[in-house]
């Protein structure tokens, strides 16, 4: 027991004087200007401002993304939402018109330069709109909440294919496992050890290759995701190996994700399922998903396209910051 | 064959079996930090960068930098982020070297006055330093030597030189000296024979006479 009191005394003392915050004060003021100027965009558009709960009893299925629990004293648990995404379509199937959010999204075990497990998301639903649409409006948007630090505002637009061809040479509408693995060997990426999925080297490549050799002038747009990539995207009206998805990009750095909704409730039901599947076969934790969200789905979504931005990298975009702490008050290794 | 009920049987069997195991340490990728020491291909490892890299909706990894503790190459690895990696025991100390006996040098830790030999590869280029009773920081795997660095600065007599040319000062030319432990160093002009030197281990470069 004596043996521990230091070792607890040191960690207190490191706590104590590692009180401040991570976000200097004028990064602060800047965020609350970039939420005013959110609200006036919107605003200005007649998107209705909504708030959803931040705690549900279903979660994100989608295996690559881990909710947080919050535990019930009672030993019950609810899941700390991962996005808005299913009570916001809740919200557009019961008739609600065009919404907007910003939100606290929290998720498990993402940390790092760009990534805090709480962190603010902006999401916002548009009916009528498809996949150009929104992007234009995105590109709207992030150019008027960046437009005093000088970036260039022109907007570039390509498809997944069209960037894959060109950085690694390869489809990835066709390639196979083997193929790509090479191709990543060759320019410098070592797969993870073990049986990769081709969904994995896929992200993989993105995020190392891709997104890398993109110009850092100016927001970029992906769009057309493979369809094993859909996550709530609807497929392409005309190819079925597309799904109507997109990402906005700048400097290499991730910013909006968007899709044209899918409003089928057996489509989403189908990949509950395959989710959940791949949850079990990696031995991820099992969630409950969303029946409300089906039953929504199945009463009617109206057509739209709808898009989550990450609104602390914007800040650090329009800031110049390299690392999330700097535009947090308190980042996850502060709070 | 599993009839209902044996699941316990085998909980208890496989609980009972982890126990028995030796304790092995490991680190998960969300636990990485730069200097964290890993066993990668059971070679001890030292990360030098790590990068989470995640695509919004995809699969998130650890970009890392490792430099391999026993050959000191750097290389780029990935894991899925998640992953657990074996921890390597491995840690810096203080031991005084004692002497070599031509395949091995023998250090012995002051406090505890326990002794351990270190190989050549462990040893290198440090070996020239070395003469004896220098406090040396030994990394340890296992408990076994991996890399020996020299003190910063280690005094030590010229036993061979060409002699100094008179008139010339403190300006200038440089010359080649045999220290006693065989290193070979460049000194200037003025420095003798039997003068005792000392040198930065790190640049392997002359730093001044010693001080009397």
């Amino acid at each position: 027991m004596l043996a521990n009191k230091p070792a607890q005394r040191s960690l207190a003392t490191g706590l104590r004087s590692n009180w401040r915050p991570g976000a200097a004060l004028d990064i602060l003021a800047a965020r609350a200007k970039m939420l005013a100027a959110v609200r006036d965009f919107f605003a200005a558009r007649g998107v209705l401002e909504v708030e959803t709960p931040l705690v549900s009893s279903a979660a994100a299925t989608d295996p690559n993304i881990e909710s947080l629990r919050v535990l019930d004293p009672a030993g019950a648990h609810r899941y700390l939402n991962t996005s808005p995404e299913f009570a916001m379509k809740r919200l557009l199937a019961a008739g609600s018109g065009d919404i907007y959010q910003v939100s606290r999204a929290f998720r498990a075990g993402e940390c790092g330069a760009l990534h805090n497990p709480e962190f603010t998301l902006l999401e916002w639903y548009r009916e009528g709109f498809d996949l150009q649409g929104l992007m234009w409006e995105v590109a709207e948007l992030i150019a008027s909440l960046v437009q005093d630090s000088g970036l260039v505002a022109e907007a570039a637009y390509h498809t997944y294919r069209e960037l894959f061809l060109e950085t690694l040479g390869c489809d990835p509408l066709a390639t196979s496992v083997s193929d790509l693995g090479e191709r990543l060997k060759k320019a410098g990426i070592a797969p993870p050890a073990g049986e990769c999925g081709l969904d994995e080297l896929l992200d993989l490549a993105l995020t190392t290759v891709v997104l890398p050799a993109l110009a850092s002038d100016r927001l970029i747009f992906i769009y057309d995701y493979p369809i094993s990539q859909a996550a709530l995207a609807r497929s392409h009206p005309g190819d079925a190996r597309i799904a109507r998805r997109f990402e906005a990009v700048y400097g290499g750095i991730e910013l909006a994700n968007g899709f044209e909704e899918l409003a089928d409730p057996d489509e989403q039901g189908r990949r509950f399922q395959n989710d959940l599947e791949l949850r079990a076969r990696r031995g991820l934790a099992a969630v409950e998903q969303d029946e409300r969200l089906l039953g929504a789905l199945a009463s009617g979504l109206p057509s739209c396209a709808g898009v989550a931005l990450g609104l602390d990298r914007v800040l650090m975009l329009a800031c110049g910051l390299q690392h999330i702490d700097e535009v947090l008050s308190f980042s996850w290794e502060r709070a | 064959m599993l009839t209902k009920g044996s699941g316990r049987g085998i909980m208890r069997a496989l609980q009972q079996h982890l126990r028995n195991l030796p304790y092995m340490a490991s680190y998960s990728t969300n636990e990485f930090r730069s200097g964290l020491k890993i066993l990668l291909d059971g070679d001890p490892c030292a990360i030098i960068e790590n990068e989470f890299v995640k695509p919004g909706k995809g699969q998130a990894f650890n970009r890392v930098k490792i430099r391999n503790l026993k050959t000191g190459r750097v290389v780029d690895k990935t894991f899925r982020s998640g992953e657990s990696v074996e921890a390597a025991d491995v840690h810096d100390t203080q031991l005084q070297f004692l002497y070599s006996d031509g395949e091995f040098w023998h250090f012995m830790d002051p406090e505890t006055f326990s002794q351990c030999q270190a190989d050549k590869n462990a040893v290198g280029d440090t070996a020239q330093w070395l003469k004896g009773e220098e406090q040396c920081q030994v990394t340890l795997w296992n408990d076994v030597p991996l890399i020996v660095v020299a003190p910063k600065f280690v005094e030590l007599k010229i036993t061979e030189t060409d002699p100094g040319v008179r008139g010339d000062t403190a300006q200038g030319g440089v010359k080649p000296a045999t220290l006693e432990t065989g290193a070979v160093v460049k000194v200037p002009l003025f420095v003798e024979e039997d003068e005792v030197i000392k040198v930065d281990t790190r640049s392997g470069e002359y730093v001044s006479r010693a001080r009397e």
